[in-house]
Protein backbone atom coordinates (compact mmCIF):
# COMPACT_ATOMS: atom_id res chain seq x y z
CA UNK A 1 0.00 0.00 0.00
CA UNK A 2 1.57 3.33 -1.04
CA UNK A 3 0.67 5.55 1.62
CA UNK A 4 2.23 8.37 3.66
CA UNK A 5 4.77 7.77 7.00
CA UNK A 6 2.61 7.13 9.87
CA UNK A 7 3.91 9.31 13.39
CA UNK A 8 6.04 6.57 14.46
CA UNK A 9 8.16 7.41 17.43
CA UNK A 10 7.76 3.84 19.48
CA UNK A 11 6.77 0.06 18.98
CA UNK A 12 3.15 -0.17 17.90
CA UNK A 13 0.46 -0.98 20.75
CA UNK A 14 -1.75 -2.54 18.29
CA UNK A 15 -1.02 -4.87 14.92
CA UNK A 16 -3.97 -5.40 12.70
CA UNK A 17 -2.80 -8.50 10.21
CA UNK A 18 -5.39 -9.65 7.70
CA UNK A 19 -8.71 -8.55 9.41
CA UNK A 20 -11.32 -9.35 7.79
CA UNK A 21 -14.84 -9.25 9.37
CA UNK A 22 -18.01 -11.05 7.42
CA UNK A 23 -21.85 -10.62 8.51
CA UNK A 24 -22.91 -13.21 5.91
CA UNK A 25 -20.50 -16.02 5.01
CA UNK A 26 -18.32 -14.71 1.68
CA UNK A 27 -19.24 -11.09 2.16
CA UNK A 28 -16.29 -8.79 3.71
CA UNK A 29 -17.62 -5.78 5.69
CA UNK A 30 -13.93 -5.40 6.40
CA UNK A 31 -11.41 -6.92 3.57
CA UNK A 32 -7.78 -7.85 5.05
CA UNK A 33 -6.64 -4.68 6.56
CA UNK A 34 -3.65 -4.69 7.68
CA UNK A 35 -2.23 -1.55 9.99
CA UNK A 36 -0.05 -0.56 13.19
CA UNK A 37 -1.04 1.93 15.82
CA UNK A 38 0.83 3.49 17.47
CA UNK A 39 0.80 4.36 21.51
CA UNK A 40 0.01 8.15 22.60
CA UNK A 41 -1.46 8.53 19.42
CA UNK A 42 -5.29 9.37 18.00
CA UNK A 43 -5.61 7.79 14.90
CA UNK A 44 -9.07 8.49 12.60
CA UNK A 45 -10.95 5.84 10.75
CA UNK A 46 -12.65 7.81 7.61
CA UNK A 47 -14.58 6.97 4.80
CA UNK A 48 -18.40 6.94 3.61
CA UNK A 49 -21.32 5.42 5.49
CA UNK A 50 -20.80 1.08 4.89
CA UNK A 51 -17.48 1.37 4.28
CA UNK A 52 -16.94 -0.82 7.35
CA UNK A 53 -14.84 1.82 10.17
CA UNK A 54 -17.08 0.58 12.69
CA UNK A 55 -17.10 -3.25 11.64
CA UNK A 56 -13.52 -2.84 11.61
CA UNK A 57 -13.24 -0.51 15.12
CA UNK A 58 -16.05 -3.09 16.95
CA UNK A 59 -13.55 -6.02 16.15
CA UNK A 60 -10.83 -5.16 17.97
CA UNK A 61 -12.58 -5.24 21.27
CA UNK A 62 -14.35 -8.56 19.70
CA UNK A 63 -18.20 -6.62 20.06
CA UNK A 64 -18.70 -8.88 17.10
CA UNK A 65 -18.52 -11.93 19.32
CA UNK A 66 -21.85 -10.93 21.11
CA UNK A 67 -23.85 -11.49 17.67
CA UNK A 68 -23.14 -15.58 16.15
CA UNK A 69 -23.68 -14.78 12.60
CA UNK A 70 -20.32 -12.51 12.60
CA UNK A 71 -16.95 -13.73 11.94
CA UNK A 72 -14.08 -12.12 12.30
CA UNK A 73 -10.56 -13.69 11.11
CA UNK A 74 -6.73 -11.97 10.84
CA UNK A 75 -4.87 -11.27 13.38
CA UNK A 76 -5.46 -8.68 16.16
CA UNK A 77 -2.64 -7.86 17.74
CA UNK A 78 -2.71 -5.99 21.16
CA UNK A 79 0.30 -5.61 23.23
CA UNK A 80 1.77 -8.47 22.07
CA UNK A 81 -0.98 -10.40 22.23
CA UNK A 82 -3.63 -12.10 19.91
CA UNK A 83 -6.92 -10.44 20.58
CA UNK A 84 -8.82 -13.03 18.90
CA UNK A 85 -7.22 -15.72 21.10
CA UNK A 86 -7.90 -14.34 24.51
CA UNK A 87 -10.69 -14.18 26.79
CA UNK A 88 -13.00 -11.45 24.94
CA UNK A 89 -14.03 -10.08 28.34
CA UNK A 90 -10.30 -9.92 29.06
CA UNK A 91 -10.09 -7.56 25.91
CA UNK A 92 -12.85 -5.84 26.74
CA UNK A 93 -11.44 -4.32 29.69
CA UNK A 94 -8.09 -3.65 27.59
CA UNK A 95 -9.95 -1.66 25.07
CA UNK A 96 -12.66 0.21 26.17
CA UNK A 97 -15.46 1.36 23.90
CA UNK A 98 -17.36 4.43 24.25
CA UNK A 99 -20.56 4.67 21.73
CA UNK A 100 -22.79 6.79 19.20
CA UNK A 101 -25.32 7.40 21.67
CA UNK A 102 -24.03 8.19 25.57
CA UNK A 103 -25.15 5.07 27.32
CA UNK A 104 -25.28 5.71 31.05
CA UNK A 105 -26.68 2.81 32.79
CA UNK A 106 -29.94 4.41 33.84
CA UNK A 107 -30.87 2.55 37.20
CA UNK A 108 -27.21 3.73 38.32
CA UNK A 109 -26.36 6.97 40.20
CA UNK A 110 -23.43 8.63 38.47
CA UNK A 111 -21.00 7.54 41.17
CA UNK A 112 -22.30 3.81 40.12
CA UNK A 113 -22.09 4.60 36.31
CA UNK A 114 -18.25 5.31 36.80
CA UNK A 115 -17.48 2.15 38.66
CA UNK A 116 -19.83 -0.06 37.03
CA UNK A 117 -17.13 -1.53 35.06
CA UNK A 118 -15.53 -2.84 38.32
CA UNK A 119 -19.50 -3.91 39.55
CA UNK A 120 -19.92 -5.22 36.16
CA UNK A 121 -16.61 -7.68 36.41
CA UNK A 122 -17.89 -8.37 39.86
CA UNK A 123 -14.28 -6.38 41.67
CA UNK A 124 -14.43 -5.66 44.83
CA UNK A 125 -13.52 -2.48 46.28
CA UNK A 126 -13.21 -0.34 49.85
CA UNK A 127 -14.81 3.14 50.02
CA UNK A 128 -11.75 4.91 49.71
CA UNK A 129 -10.64 2.74 46.71
CA UNK A 130 -13.56 3.61 44.80
CA UNK A 131 -13.97 7.19 45.84
CA UNK A 132 -10.40 7.70 44.02
CA UNK A 133 -11.06 5.80 40.85
CA UNK A 134 -14.69 7.89 40.67
CA UNK A 135 -12.40 11.24 41.47
CA UNK A 136 -9.77 10.33 39.21
CA UNK A 137 -11.83 9.51 36.48
CA UNK A 138 -14.44 12.45 36.65
CA UNK A 139 -11.83 14.68 36.48
CA UNK A 140 -9.75 13.33 33.80
CA UNK A 141 -12.53 13.74 31.56
CA UNK A 142 -13.44 17.24 33.44
CA UNK A 143 -16.83 16.22 34.59
CA UNK A 144 -16.03 16.05 38.61
CA UNK A 145 -16.89 20.07 39.28
CA UNK A 146 -20.00 19.79 37.21
CA UNK A 147 -21.38 16.11 38.93
CA UNK A 148 -19.45 16.25 42.49
CA UNK A 149 -22.69 17.59 44.39
CA UNK A 150 -25.16 15.23 42.47
CA UNK A 151 -23.19 12.03 42.33
CA UNK A 152 -26.40 10.13 43.92
CA UNK A 153 -28.32 11.43 40.81
CA UNK A 154 -28.86 9.06 38.20
CA UNK A 155 -26.23 9.52 34.96
CA UNK A 156 -29.55 10.28 32.92
CA UNK A 157 -30.35 13.78 34.39
CA UNK A 158 -27.13 14.89 32.89
CA UNK A 159 -27.04 16.48 29.29
CA UNK A 160 -25.84 14.67 26.05
CA UNK A 161 -22.25 15.94 26.24
CA UNK A 162 -21.85 15.24 30.04
CA UNK A 163 -23.48 11.56 29.59
CA UNK A 164 -20.87 10.92 27.04
CA UNK A 165 -17.87 12.31 29.15
CA UNK A 166 -19.52 10.08 31.95
CA UNK A 167 -19.37 6.97 29.86
CA UNK A 168 -15.74 7.97 28.70
CA UNK A 169 -15.57 8.60 33.02
CA UNK A 170 -16.52 5.12 33.32
CA UNK A 171 -14.77 3.35 30.07
CA UNK A 172 -11.35 5.32 31.73
CA UNK A 173 -11.60 3.84 35.35
CA UNK A 174 -10.74 0.44 33.70
CA UNK A 175 -7.76 1.79 32.78
CA UNK A 176 -7.89 0.38 29.39
CA UNK A 177 -4.90 0.48 26.77
CA UNK A 178 -6.58 1.20 24.33
CA UNK A 179 -9.83 3.73 23.78
CA UNK A 180 -11.94 2.87 20.79
CA UNK A 181 -14.43 5.54 20.05
CA UNK A 182 -17.66 5.09 17.66
CA UNK A 183 -18.51 8.21 16.49
CA UNK A 184 -18.58 10.10 20.23
CA UNK A 185 -19.83 13.62 19.04
CA UNK A 186 -22.08 12.36 16.45
CA UNK A 187 -24.97 12.91 18.41
CA UNK A 188 -23.51 15.67 20.23
CA UNK A 189 -24.09 19.68 19.88
CA UNK A 190 -20.82 21.89 18.63
CA UNK A 191 -20.12 22.97 22.16
CA UNK A 192 -19.98 19.55 23.50
CA UNK A 193 -18.34 18.22 20.41
CA UNK A 194 -15.58 20.57 21.17
CA UNK A 195 -15.32 19.78 24.85
CA UNK A 196 -14.92 16.72 24.05
CA UNK A 197 -12.35 16.62 21.26
CA UNK A 198 -10.06 18.76 23.73
CA UNK A 199 -10.54 16.24 26.37
CA UNK A 200 -9.49 13.81 23.59
CA UNK A 201 -6.02 15.53 22.94
CA UNK A 202 -5.51 15.54 27.42
CA UNK A 203 -5.99 11.84 27.53
CA UNK A 204 -3.86 10.38 24.30
CA UNK A 205 -0.85 11.61 27.13
CA UNK A 206 -1.98 8.59 28.99
CA UNK A 207 -4.31 6.52 26.37
CA UNK A 208 -4.04 5.31 22.76
CA UNK A 209 -7.15 6.40 20.61
CA UNK A 210 -9.04 5.14 18.22
CA UNK A 211 -11.48 7.22 16.68
CA UNK A 212 -14.04 6.47 13.88
CA UNK A 213 -15.51 9.77 12.53
CA UNK A 214 -17.95 10.92 10.15
CA UNK A 215 -16.67 14.43 10.19
CA UNK A 216 -13.55 15.11 8.05
CA UNK A 217 -12.85 18.33 10.04
CA UNK A 218 -12.96 16.48 13.40
CA UNK A 219 -10.06 14.09 12.05
CA UNK A 220 -8.23 16.59 10.82
CA UNK A 221 -8.43 18.49 13.81
CA UNK A 222 -7.26 15.84 16.60
CA UNK A 223 -6.27 13.09 15.11
CA UNK A 224 -2.49 12.40 14.55
CA UNK A 225 -2.86 9.85 12.11
CA UNK A 226 -5.89 8.89 9.51
CA UNK A 227 -7.45 6.00 8.25
CA UNK A 228 -9.32 6.11 4.70
CA UNK A 229 -11.22 3.26 4.54
CA UNK A 230 -13.57 2.57 1.41
CA UNK A 231 -15.75 -0.51 0.68
CA UNK A 232 -14.54 -2.29 3.59
CA UNK A 233 -11.02 -1.64 2.56
CA UNK A 234 -8.62 0.00 4.03
CA UNK A 235 -7.36 2.48 1.02
CA UNK A 236 -4.56 4.88 2.97
CA UNK A 237 -3.48 4.92 6.84
CA UNK A 238 -1.11 7.74 7.33
CA UNK A 239 -0.10 11.15 9.13
CA UNK A 240 -2.84 13.52 9.21
CA UNK A 241 -1.45 16.35 7.85
CA UNK A 242 -0.46 14.88 5.38
CA UNK A 243 -2.63 12.85 4.18
CA UNK A 244 -5.15 16.00 4.49
CA UNK A 245 -2.63 17.93 2.12
CA UNK A 246 -0.70 15.47 -0.28
CA UNK A 247 -3.28 11.98 0.01
CA UNK A 248 -1.36 9.27 -1.97
CA UNK A 249 -4.17 7.68 -3.03
CA UNK A 250 -6.72 8.96 -5.56
CA UNK A 251 -9.53 7.71 -3.96
CA UNK A 252 -8.44 9.62 -0.83
CA UNK A 253 -8.08 12.64 -2.27
CA UNK A 254 -11.77 12.35 -3.93
CA UNK A 255 -12.88 11.51 -0.72
CA UNK A 256 -11.40 14.54 1.08
CA UNK A 257 -12.06 16.82 -1.33
CA UNK A 258 -16.16 15.73 -1.78
CA UNK A 259 -16.04 13.57 -5.06
CA UNK A 260 -17.67 11.21 -3.16
CA UNK A 261 -18.86 10.57 0.74
CA UNK B 1 -69.44 12.92 5.33
CA UNK B 2 -68.64 9.34 6.26
CA UNK B 3 -65.70 10.36 8.36
CA UNK B 4 -67.90 11.89 10.10
CA UNK B 5 -70.44 9.06 10.34
CA UNK B 6 -67.43 6.77 11.30
CA UNK B 7 -66.58 8.92 14.33
CA UNK B 8 -70.27 9.16 15.43
CA UNK B 9 -69.91 5.56 15.28
CA UNK B 10 -67.08 5.50 17.47
CA UNK B 11 -68.38 7.73 20.00
CA UNK B 12 -71.47 5.70 19.98
CA UNK B 13 -69.43 1.95 20.56
CA UNK B 14 -67.46 3.77 23.29
CA UNK B 15 -70.09 5.19 25.35
CA UNK B 16 -71.94 1.86 25.28
CA UNK B 17 -68.76 0.28 26.93
CA UNK B 18 -68.70 3.01 29.31
CA UNK B 19 -72.73 3.09 29.77
CA UNK B 20 -72.32 -1.01 30.24
CA UNK B 21 -69.46 -0.60 32.72
CA UNK B 22 -71.25 1.55 34.68
CA UNK B 23 -74.34 -0.20 34.78
CA UNK B 24 -72.62 -3.35 35.94
CA UNK B 25 -71.19 -1.43 38.72
CA UNK B 26 -74.91 0.11 39.39
CA UNK B 27 -76.11 -3.32 39.72
CA UNK B 28 -73.57 -4.04 42.18
CA UNK B 29 -73.70 -1.42 44.36
CA UNK B 30 -77.84 -1.34 44.62
CA UNK B 31 -78.02 -4.95 44.81
CA UNK B 32 -75.23 -5.15 47.92
CA UNK B 33 -76.95 -2.77 49.64
CA UNK B 34 -79.46 -4.91 51.68
CA UNK B 35 -76.07 -6.52 53.20
CA UNK B 36 -74.18 -3.01 53.90
CA UNK B 37 -76.64 -1.66 55.37
CA UNK B 38 -77.67 -4.19 57.61
CA UNK B 39 -73.80 -4.54 58.84
CA UNK B 40 -72.25 -1.46 57.52
CA UNK B 41 -69.44 -1.60 55.42
CA UNK B 42 -66.12 -2.17 58.01
CA UNK B 43 -68.76 -4.57 60.03
CA UNK B 44 -68.80 -6.64 56.74
CA UNK B 45 -65.53 -6.93 55.89
CA UNK B 46 -64.21 -7.31 59.47
CA UNK B 47 -66.54 -9.95 60.03
CA UNK B 48 -65.42 -13.74 59.58
CA UNK B 49 -69.15 -15.58 60.35
CA UNK B 50 -71.23 -16.65 57.29
CA UNK B 51 -73.84 -18.54 59.12
CA UNK B 52 -76.50 -19.00 56.42
CA UNK B 53 -78.81 -20.86 58.91
CA UNK B 54 -81.95 -19.25 59.51
CA UNK B 55 -82.14 -18.95 62.74
CA UNK B 56 -78.64 -17.28 63.24
CA UNK B 57 -78.33 -15.80 60.10
CA UNK B 58 -75.22 -13.77 59.84
CA UNK B 59 -72.80 -12.93 56.76
CA UNK B 60 -69.10 -11.37 57.00
CA UNK B 61 -66.69 -11.22 54.27
CA UNK B 62 -63.33 -11.87 55.86
CA UNK B 63 -62.83 -15.58 56.09
CA UNK B 64 -63.26 -14.76 51.82
CA UNK B 65 -61.69 -11.69 51.73
CA UNK B 66 -58.60 -13.31 53.82
CA UNK B 67 -58.66 -16.85 52.18
CA UNK B 68 -58.33 -15.08 48.55
CA UNK B 69 -55.27 -12.98 49.71
CA UNK B 70 -53.62 -16.06 50.71
CA UNK B 71 -54.14 -18.47 48.00
CA UNK B 72 -53.59 -15.46 45.31
CA UNK B 73 -50.48 -14.60 47.15
CA UNK B 74 -49.10 -17.95 47.96
CA UNK B 75 -49.33 -18.52 44.21
CA UNK B 76 -48.06 -15.51 43.26
CA UNK B 77 -45.15 -16.75 45.17
CA UNK B 78 -44.39 -20.34 43.72
CA UNK B 79 -44.90 -18.46 39.74
CA UNK B 80 -42.23 -16.07 39.73
CA UNK B 81 -39.51 -18.55 39.92
CA UNK B 82 -41.06 -19.57 36.84
CA UNK B 83 -42.60 -16.75 34.94
CA UNK B 84 -39.00 -15.42 35.40
CA UNK B 85 -36.73 -18.71 34.12
CA UNK B 86 -39.59 -18.18 31.13
CA UNK B 87 -39.56 -14.34 30.56
CA UNK B 88 -35.31 -14.89 30.70
CA UNK B 89 -35.43 -17.73 28.25
CA UNK B 90 -37.64 -15.62 25.91
CA UNK B 91 -36.36 -12.35 26.68
CA UNK B 92 -32.61 -12.23 27.21
CA UNK B 93 -31.16 -15.60 26.46
CA UNK B 94 -33.30 -17.20 23.05
CA UNK B 95 -34.27 -13.85 22.12
CA UNK B 96 -35.14 -13.92 18.31
CA UNK B 97 -34.57 -17.45 17.80
CA UNK B 98 -36.88 -20.22 17.13
CA UNK B 99 -36.82 -21.95 20.38
CA UNK B 100 -38.03 -18.96 21.72
CA UNK B 101 -41.12 -18.66 19.36
CA UNK B 102 -41.68 -22.33 20.50
CA UNK B 103 -41.53 -21.72 23.84
CA UNK B 104 -43.68 -18.59 23.96
CA UNK B 105 -46.51 -20.31 22.16
CA UNK B 106 -46.06 -23.13 24.25
CA UNK B 107 -46.44 -20.80 27.19
CA UNK B 108 -49.75 -19.33 25.41
CA UNK B 109 -51.31 -22.33 24.96
CA UNK B 110 -51.31 -22.70 29.00
CA UNK B 111 -53.00 -19.42 29.34
CA UNK B 112 -55.75 -20.74 26.50
CA UNK B 113 -56.38 -23.89 29.05
CA UNK B 114 -59.76 -23.41 30.05
CA UNK B 115 -60.00 -22.77 34.22
CA UNK B 116 -62.73 -26.04 34.28
CA UNK B 117 -60.00 -28.24 32.72
CA UNK B 118 -57.38 -27.14 35.38
CA UNK B 119 -59.94 -27.77 38.03
CA UNK B 120 -60.32 -31.29 36.68
CA UNK B 121 -56.53 -31.75 36.60
CA UNK B 122 -55.64 -30.39 39.58
CA UNK B 123 -58.78 -32.61 41.19
CA UNK B 124 -57.39 -35.89 40.04
CA UNK B 125 -53.77 -35.29 39.30
CA UNK B 126 -52.67 -32.71 41.45
CA UNK B 127 -54.54 -33.52 44.73
CA UNK B 128 -53.56 -37.33 45.28
CA UNK B 129 -49.97 -35.83 44.54
CA UNK B 130 -51.06 -33.19 47.70
CA UNK B 131 -52.37 -35.90 49.46
CA UNK B 132 -48.63 -38.02 49.02
CA UNK B 133 -46.70 -35.34 50.24
CA UNK B 134 -48.55 -35.63 53.22
CA UNK B 135 -50.34 -31.58 53.15
CA UNK B 136 -53.88 -33.03 54.55
CA UNK B 137 -56.11 -35.73 54.45
CA UNK B 138 -58.07 -34.64 51.78
CA UNK B 139 -55.70 -32.85 49.63
CA UNK B 140 -57.87 -30.41 49.53
CA UNK B 141 -57.03 -26.57 50.29
CA UNK B 142 -55.09 -23.36 49.76
CA UNK B 143 -51.85 -25.52 49.32
CA UNK B 144 -53.46 -27.23 45.84
CA UNK B 145 -55.42 -24.11 44.86
CA UNK B 146 -52.11 -22.42 44.87
CA UNK B 147 -50.34 -24.79 43.44
CA UNK B 148 -52.81 -24.73 40.44
CA UNK B 149 -53.20 -20.83 40.37
CA UNK B 150 -49.46 -20.45 40.06
CA UNK B 151 -49.34 -22.80 36.67
CA UNK B 152 -52.15 -20.81 35.80
CA UNK B 153 -50.96 -17.08 35.88
CA UNK B 154 -47.41 -18.27 34.74
CA UNK B 155 -48.44 -17.32 30.95
CA UNK B 156 -49.49 -13.74 31.73
CA UNK B 157 -46.79 -12.96 34.66
CA UNK B 158 -43.77 -14.34 32.06
CA UNK B 159 -45.04 -12.57 28.34
CA UNK B 160 -45.29 -9.87 29.71
CA UNK B 161 -41.95 -10.02 31.84
CA UNK B 162 -40.51 -11.33 28.59
CA UNK B 163 -41.74 -8.33 26.75
CA UNK B 164 -40.39 -5.67 28.88
CA UNK B 165 -36.71 -7.64 29.49
CA UNK B 166 -36.31 -7.52 25.60
CA UNK B 167 -37.03 -4.40 25.20
CA UNK B 168 -34.01 -2.92 27.26
CA UNK B 169 -31.98 -0.99 24.75
CA UNK B 170 -29.17 -3.05 23.17
CA UNK B 171 -27.23 0.43 23.47
CA UNK B 172 -26.93 -0.34 26.87
CA UNK B 173 -26.10 -3.75 27.06
CA UNK B 174 -23.31 -3.55 24.50
CA UNK B 175 -22.40 -0.94 26.58
CA UNK B 176 -21.86 -3.33 29.88
CA UNK B 177 -20.24 -5.85 27.45
CA UNK B 178 -17.86 -3.53 26.31
CA UNK B 179 -16.66 -2.49 30.03
CA UNK B 180 -16.23 -6.54 30.12
CA UNK B 181 -19.13 -7.88 31.05
CA UNK B 182 -20.45 -11.39 31.10
CA UNK B 183 -24.13 -12.43 29.71
CA UNK B 184 -25.20 -13.50 33.42
CA UNK B 185 -23.61 -9.96 34.36
CA UNK B 186 -24.88 -8.46 31.75
CA UNK B 187 -28.74 -9.50 32.94
CA UNK B 188 -28.18 -9.45 36.48
CA UNK B 189 -26.78 -5.60 36.63
CA UNK B 190 -28.53 -4.13 34.03
CA UNK B 191 -30.84 -6.20 31.79
CA UNK B 192 -33.35 -6.98 35.11
CA UNK B 193 -32.65 -3.93 36.89
CA UNK B 194 -33.83 -1.72 33.81
CA UNK B 195 -36.55 -3.81 33.43
CA UNK B 196 -37.21 -4.44 37.04
CA UNK B 197 -40.75 -2.32 37.04
CA UNK B 198 -42.09 -3.58 34.17
CA UNK B 199 -41.35 -6.70 35.32
CA UNK B 200 -42.74 -5.89 38.75
CA UNK B 201 -46.10 -4.60 37.02
CA UNK B 202 -46.64 -8.29 35.25
CA UNK B 203 -46.57 -10.01 38.37
CA UNK B 204 -49.25 -7.25 39.65
CA UNK B 205 -51.27 -8.14 36.85
CA UNK B 206 -50.39 -11.87 37.12
CA UNK B 207 -51.76 -11.25 40.77
CA UNK B 208 -54.87 -9.41 39.68
CA UNK B 209 -55.91 -12.72 37.89
CA UNK B 210 -55.06 -15.57 40.66
CA UNK B 211 -57.65 -12.91 42.80
CA UNK B 212 -60.13 -13.26 40.72
CA UNK B 213 -60.13 -16.78 39.25
CA UNK B 214 -62.70 -18.93 39.91
CA UNK B 215 -63.37 -22.49 38.50
CA UNK B 216 -60.46 -24.12 39.18
CA UNK B 217 -60.04 -22.37 42.60
CA UNK B 218 -63.88 -23.48 44.04
CA UNK B 219 -62.96 -26.92 42.70
CA UNK B 220 -59.89 -27.49 44.63
CA UNK B 221 -59.93 -24.85 48.11
CA UNK B 222 -62.52 -26.98 50.22
CA UNK B 223 -65.01 -24.52 50.32
CA UNK B 224 -65.23 -24.00 53.89
CA UNK B 225 -66.12 -20.71 55.59
CA UNK B 226 -63.62 -19.71 57.68
CA UNK B 227 -60.05 -18.33 57.88
CA UNK B 228 -57.75 -20.69 56.52
CA UNK B 229 -55.36 -21.34 59.73
CA UNK B 230 -53.10 -22.19 56.98
CA UNK B 231 -51.49 -23.19 53.45
CA UNK B 232 -52.95 -26.91 54.91
CA UNK B 233 -56.16 -25.73 55.77
CA UNK B 234 -59.16 -25.61 53.58
CA UNK B 235 -61.04 -22.33 52.71
CA UNK B 236 -62.93 -20.53 50.58
CA UNK B 237 -62.09 -17.21 47.92
CA UNK B 238 -64.61 -14.38 47.07
CA UNK B 239 -64.55 -15.65 43.91
CA UNK B 240 -65.36 -19.32 45.06
CA UNK B 241 -67.83 -18.40 47.52
CA UNK B 242 -69.86 -16.65 45.20
CA UNK B 243 -69.64 -20.01 42.46
CA UNK B 244 -70.88 -22.42 45.70
CA UNK B 245 -73.35 -20.66 47.29
CA UNK B 246 -75.56 -18.41 44.51
CA UNK B 247 -77.49 -20.18 43.35
CA UNK B 248 -79.40 -21.35 46.32
CA UNK B 249 -79.41 -17.68 47.95
CA UNK B 250 -82.00 -15.20 47.96
CA UNK B 251 -82.37 -12.19 50.58
CA UNK B 252 -79.56 -11.16 52.58
CA UNK B 253 -77.44 -13.71 51.51
CA UNK B 254 -77.87 -13.54 48.05
CA UNK B 255 -77.42 -9.16 48.86
CA UNK B 256 -74.28 -10.32 50.90
CA UNK B 257 -72.93 -12.32 47.75
CA UNK B 258 -72.98 -9.90 45.61
CA UNK B 259 -71.74 -7.22 48.08
CA UNK B 260 -68.15 -9.84 48.10
CA UNK B 261 -68.53 -9.78 43.93
CA UNK B 262 -68.43 -5.99 44.26
CA UNK B 263 -65.75 -6.05 47.02
CA UNK B 264 -63.71 -8.45 44.06
CA UNK B 265 -64.16 -6.41 41.80
CA UNK B 266 -63.02 -3.20 44.01
CA UNK B 267 -59.75 -5.04 45.00
CA UNK B 268 -59.05 -6.19 40.92
CA UNK B 269 -59.25 -3.09 39.97
CA UNK B 270 -57.12 -1.47 42.44
CA UNK B 271 -54.82 -4.33 41.63
CA UNK B 272 -54.72 -3.37 37.82
CA UNK B 273 -54.95 0.24 38.60
CA UNK B 274 -51.24 -0.21 40.80
CA UNK B 275 -49.74 -2.27 37.47
CA UNK B 276 -50.71 0.66 36.00
CA UNK B 277 -49.28 3.48 38.20
CA UNK B 278 -46.05 1.25 37.93
CA UNK B 279 -45.40 1.00 34.10
CA UNK B 280 -46.18 4.38 34.21
CA UNK B 281 -43.48 5.23 36.32
CA UNK B 282 -41.16 2.90 34.27
CA UNK B 283 -42.26 4.75 30.94
CA UNK B 284 -41.09 8.15 32.44
CA UNK B 285 -37.37 6.89 33.69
Amino acid sequence: MESVKITNAQKAILQLKEVSVSYTPGKYAVKKVTTDIYPHTITAIMGPSGCGKSTLLRAINRMHDLYAHISTTGEIILKGKNVLEMDPMEVRRMAGMVFQQPNPFPTMSIYDNVLAGYTLNGIRLNRKEKDEIVEQSLQSVALWDEVKDVMSKRGSFLSGGQQQRLCIARTLALKPELLLMDEPTSALDPISTNKVEELLLELKQKFTIIIVTHNMSQAARISDNSMFMYLGELIEHGNTTQMFTKPQQKRTEEYLTGVFG
Amino acid sequence: MKDKIFRFFLFVAALFVLVLSAAIVYALVSRSSEAFQEYGIWGFVSNAEWDPRSATEEYGALSFILGTLYTAFFALLLCVPFSLAVAMFNGVYFKGKKIAGVMRSVVDLLAGIPSIVYGLWGFYTVRPLVIDLGVNAQGFGVFLSSIVLAIMIIPYASSLSSEFLSMVPNNLKEGAYSLGATRLEVVQHISLPTAASGIVASFILALGRALGETMAVTMLIGNTNRIPTGLRDTGNTMASVIANQFGEADGLKLSALIAIGLLLFVITAIINLIAKLVMKKLSHA
